[in-house]
């Protein structure tokens, strides 16, 4: 059992700049989490003005399952169909760095224990890092949420972030999985006739058009910065192992002791190196990447309602007139046509602000991420530059 | 002793370093020029960190059995060579052979293909017919080689130096005539490797005069040596020699008298071992490092694409800049991948399978301890025999048994010589292994020196890139702030 407790490093983590305004009535936040083998327990805590909650400051613990809940009522809500809904948090992913600790157990017996040690600490840090990742992301899902003044209000997220008991009852089953898949892949048959509809406005026609091309491209960057990073740490734990390796060997030939012991201090400091700049890499530009391509999915989704939406009305018209040749059910026709428009009309518009704002957004977050990543990548390899002098220094003098 | 030390230094001192140069065509002059010890470098960058590793060429001369850093060419000191020079005046002949394996050159077609080298020796022994001379050899010639050595020296105690190793998928590749990097890495690898054998070969006072060395350094044209195939039926027989050779060791103890033997065994097994490991962790180092680079390329590429399907144009441009500042890392990256000890895992492996001959060694010499003791104990049947023989009185057959026990003891005697001598070789030959000059004081600092030097240039050059990367990031931040 691990748990943390978010201090001003969280700040630090966030790849992307959520609008939280000072004087909101609703306040979130991930102070601390526990992590139970597979199952990981947040604890939200939240501070409100708002009359519609029965206390102004209070806790409770939720588990993974119940945002992914609380994301399926927001979608499933006709209300709420003309925004960008914000795209659930993936699950918390410990299997690499279980794997790898599985592995490191195994080869315990080859390393020496430095080796070993080293090594542990090493995992260690990644199992931090992926759960201090996977609580941050829980977070801006929730305040993402907040911070929306429609979604703020919503009545299932206020039984979320209030009922105090086990929200257990809620889960999917079997059949319900099943069901939601094959929903799945009507929707993208579906997203697949809808292509073909008839924009009217120039806007979306923009956006989509843009919005699929993007995706396809981010979401190659996205597994092309994680295969980078993953490389990179490799290196850095081959480092570790060549000073174990040296110090071993200098163990037992005491003249050039000296000399070995130096290298094996240079491989930790360059080891150090590596992985500073890998972390860096995956948690500024990989995260950000990885984020928005999900925020990009919700936002084709919003597209693809409103499409959806203009397939209803326009086959709503068709059954209009199609009714008003054979003079039956003209009035429900035209009722349904009324509503279909409406329905349209008010995606529409939503939709238009929505992703609006999203592009302003997007915009704002990479460029804060570009400039973090930048600023970061700067300041560690020049103190790795200092470490290296130290090293030649030290060397040069024995 | 004092004669091999001499050999020794003086082949060494003849030969030049080895450092990266740009390959060039083998000019039909010199072969001994520095060309002729070059390694091809597979990235064409001009300013290339020196390979900090300038290998000792025979690798079994090393001071330390460890000190494989220090590979530099041992500038002659007044002291050793006025040392070498005295020696030469008492024993009256020079004798100097250098080697060097150039010009690979791919031969036949498909799957039938093999491979070329082009073998040079210069030379002024009288055993050989003229004073430079090269023929061309396939990789199985090199192979052939040292399964004769192998038969016959095993025998004598001495350390065979093993060739390269056969490589499946590498030859294939070449066959095939695919023409990218890898195969020619892999030619280049095998060429220096080979070349390194030789001269390990050579530099052995004993294999020297070995007729199959010298035949095989200067004949035209070698018979095709077939045993060397993996699939043949010598091949099998290997195997299964190899695998009775494992059964056996378990089984039979040795007493053994000298303990120096022992020690030295464990000393040699020990050192294996570990750098089996560091061997292990360079090549796995090597590979990382250029997946490394291959995955930024990749990355660089993807974000060139994603930035021009921007539609914010400030945006645009710097997710451009950075798929630039990423290319650029890659080819820091690379750089730093040869300097990362790309031929000193190639001198490891070669070291590696060294101290594995010298096993090798210490196994025959129980090989013939044992046999040996089985001379022993069959003699001591047949006297048995005679003795039931007398006592039944029997005095036909007594003549016969009277025979065996001469036969069995002239076995006896020739199998202790054969036990001893391999001894006394063995000791001879780890010795010369790890060779301890008595000039060794001064060399020995020297090497200290050049060794802490080569990482200084090392660190220094990781200093360089980190460096360019702050150049590099420090021109992308402008970009970046400018998003609007």
């Amino acid at each position: 059992m691990t748990s943390i407790s978010q201090d001003g490093d969280r700040d630090k983590l966030r790849s992307v700049s959520v609008d939280l305004n000072n004087d909101t009535p609703l306040l979130i936040d991930i102070p601390d989490a526990l992590c139970e083998r597979d199952k990981v327990k947040f604890t939200i805590h939240t501070k409100t003005t708002l009359n519609s909650f029965q206390k102004p400051d209070f806790s409770v613990s939720r588990q993974h399952e119940d945002f992914i809940w609380l994301h399926d009522t927001l979608v499933e809500t006709e209300d709420y169909a003309g925004l960008i809904i914000p795209p659930v948090p993936p699950k918390p992913d410990f299997e690499s760095p279980r794997e790898k600790m599985h592995k490191l157990g195994e080869g315990e017996a080859t390393m020496t224990k430095e080796e070993y040690t080293k090594m542990k600490q090493e995992l260690e840090a990644e199992y931090l890092a992926v759960f201090k990742k996977t609580v941050q992301v829980h977070e801006i899902f929730l305040q993402r949420l907040s911070s929306h003044p429609a979604f703020s209000k919503d009545r299932n997220f206020q039984i979320f972030l209030e009922y105090d008991q086990d929200l257990s009852v809620r889960r999917k089953n079997a059949k319900e999985m099943f069901g939601g898949f094959f929903k799945n892949m009507v929707k993208s048959a579906d997203e697949v006739l809808i292509s073909g509809v008839k924009e009217v406005d120039e806007f979306f026609e923009q956006e989509k058009t843009f919005l699929l091309d993007y995706f396809g491209k981010i979401k190659d960057a996205t597994a092309k910065a994680e295969k980078m990073t993953r490389s990179h740490k490799n290196l850095a734990d081959d480092y570790i192992h060549i000073s174990a390796t040296l110090t071993t060997i200098a163990a037992d030939d005491n003249e050039a002791f000296k000399s070995k012991a130096c290298i094996s201090n240079v491989c930790v400091c360059v080891q150090k190196l590596e992985a500073r700049v890998a972390s860096d890499q995956e948690l500024k530009l990989t995260e950000l990447f990885r984020y928005y391509m999900r925020d990009i999915q919700a936002a084709k989704d919003l597209l693809y309602r409103r499409a959806r939406a203009l397939a209803d009305y326009e086959n709503s018209n068709k059954a209009l007139d199609k009714a008003r040749l054979k003079s039956k059910d003209v009035g429900q026709a035209e009722e349904h046509q009324q509503q279909c428009l409406q329905k349209f009309d008010k995606l529409s518009e939503s939709g238009k602000k929505e992703l609006t704002s999203f592009k302003a957004r997007r915009v704002v977050a990479f460029r804060k991420n570009l400039i973090e990543m930048a600023e970061l990548e700067i300041k560690h390899a020049k103190s790795n530059m200092s470490l290296l002098h130290a090293c030649i220094e030290q060397l040069q003098s024995n | 002793m004092l004669n091999l030390l001499v050999i020794v230094m003086h082949t060494h001192l003849q030969n030049k370093p080895f450092t990266p140069t740009p390959p060039e065509t083998d000019p039909p002059t010199d072969i001994f020029s520095e060309e002729g010890y070059t390694v091809q470098t597979p990235i064409k960058h001009p300013s290339l960190h020196t390979n900090i590793l300038e290998p000792k060429f025979n690798g079994i001369q090393s001071d330390e059995e460890l000190d494989l850093f220090a590979g530099k060419h041992i500038q002659p000191t007044n002291h050793t060579n006025s040392g070498a020079l005295l020696e030469e005046e008492e024993h009256g002949d020079t004798f100097e052979l250098n080697i060097a394996v150039t010009n690979p050159e791919k031969m036949g077609d498909g799957m039938n293909a093999f491979m070329t080298y082009k073998v040079s020796t210069q030379t002024s022994l009288p055993a050989f017919r003229s004073k430079t001379f090269s023929v061309r050899r396939r990789f199985s010639d090199f192979l052939g080689l040292y399964e004769k050595l192998l038969v016959k020296q095993s025998l004598m105690g001495c350390i065979i130096p093993p060739p390269p190793q056969k490589s499946v998928v590498g030859m294939t590749k070449v066959k095939v005539g695919k023409e990218d990097p890898s195969s020619a890495d892999f030619v280049e690898k095998r060429r220096a490797a080979l070349e390194r054998y030789l001269q390990r070969v050579v530099v052995h006072p004993a294999l020297l005069q070995d007729p199959d060395v010298q035949e095989f350094l200067e004949k035209e044209e070698l018979p095709r040596a077939v045993n060397t195939q993996a699939l043949s039926g010598s091949g099998f027989l290997k195997m299964i020699n190899k695998a009775s050779d494992a059964v056996n060791k378990m089984t039979i103890k040795m007493n053994e008298s000298d303990n120096w033997f022992e020690s030295k065994l464990q000393e040699v097994e020990n050192e294996e071992q570990l750098l089996r490991r560091l061997h292990a962790s360079f090549d796995s180092l090597v590979n990382h490092r250029k997946e490394l680079c291959s995955s930024t390329a990749m990355f660089a590429k993807s974000v060139a694409m994603l930035g021009s399907s921007e539609e914010n144009s400030a945006l645009s441009r710097a997710l451009s800049q950075l798929a630039e500042v990423e290319d650029k890392l890659e080819q820091l990256q690379q750089e730093q991948a040869f300097s990362d000890f790309f031929i000193f895992t190639e001198l490891l492996a070669d070291y590696v399978r060294l101290l594995g001959a010298v096993r090798g060694c210490f196994e025959q010499r129980v090989k013939a301890w044992q046999r040996w003791q089985e001379a022993q104990s069959t003699l001591q049947k047949k006297r048995e025999a005679e003795a039931k023989l007398l006592w039944a009185n029997k005095p036909d057959k007594l003549q016969q048994a009277k025979d065996d026990i001469t036969e069995w003891e002239a076995k006896v005697g020739q199998s202790e010589r054969d036990f001893e001598r391999i001894s006394s070789t063995l000791r001879k030959e780890v010795h010369r292994f790890e060779v301890r000059p008595e000039t060794s004081n001064l060399l020995h600092k020297e090497k200290c020196r050049d060794f802490r030097h080569h990482i200084v240039k090392y660190l220094e050059s990781l200093h360089r890139t980190q460096h360019r990367l702050v150049k590099c990031w420090e021109t992308f931040l402008p970009e970046a702030k400018a998003i609007v």
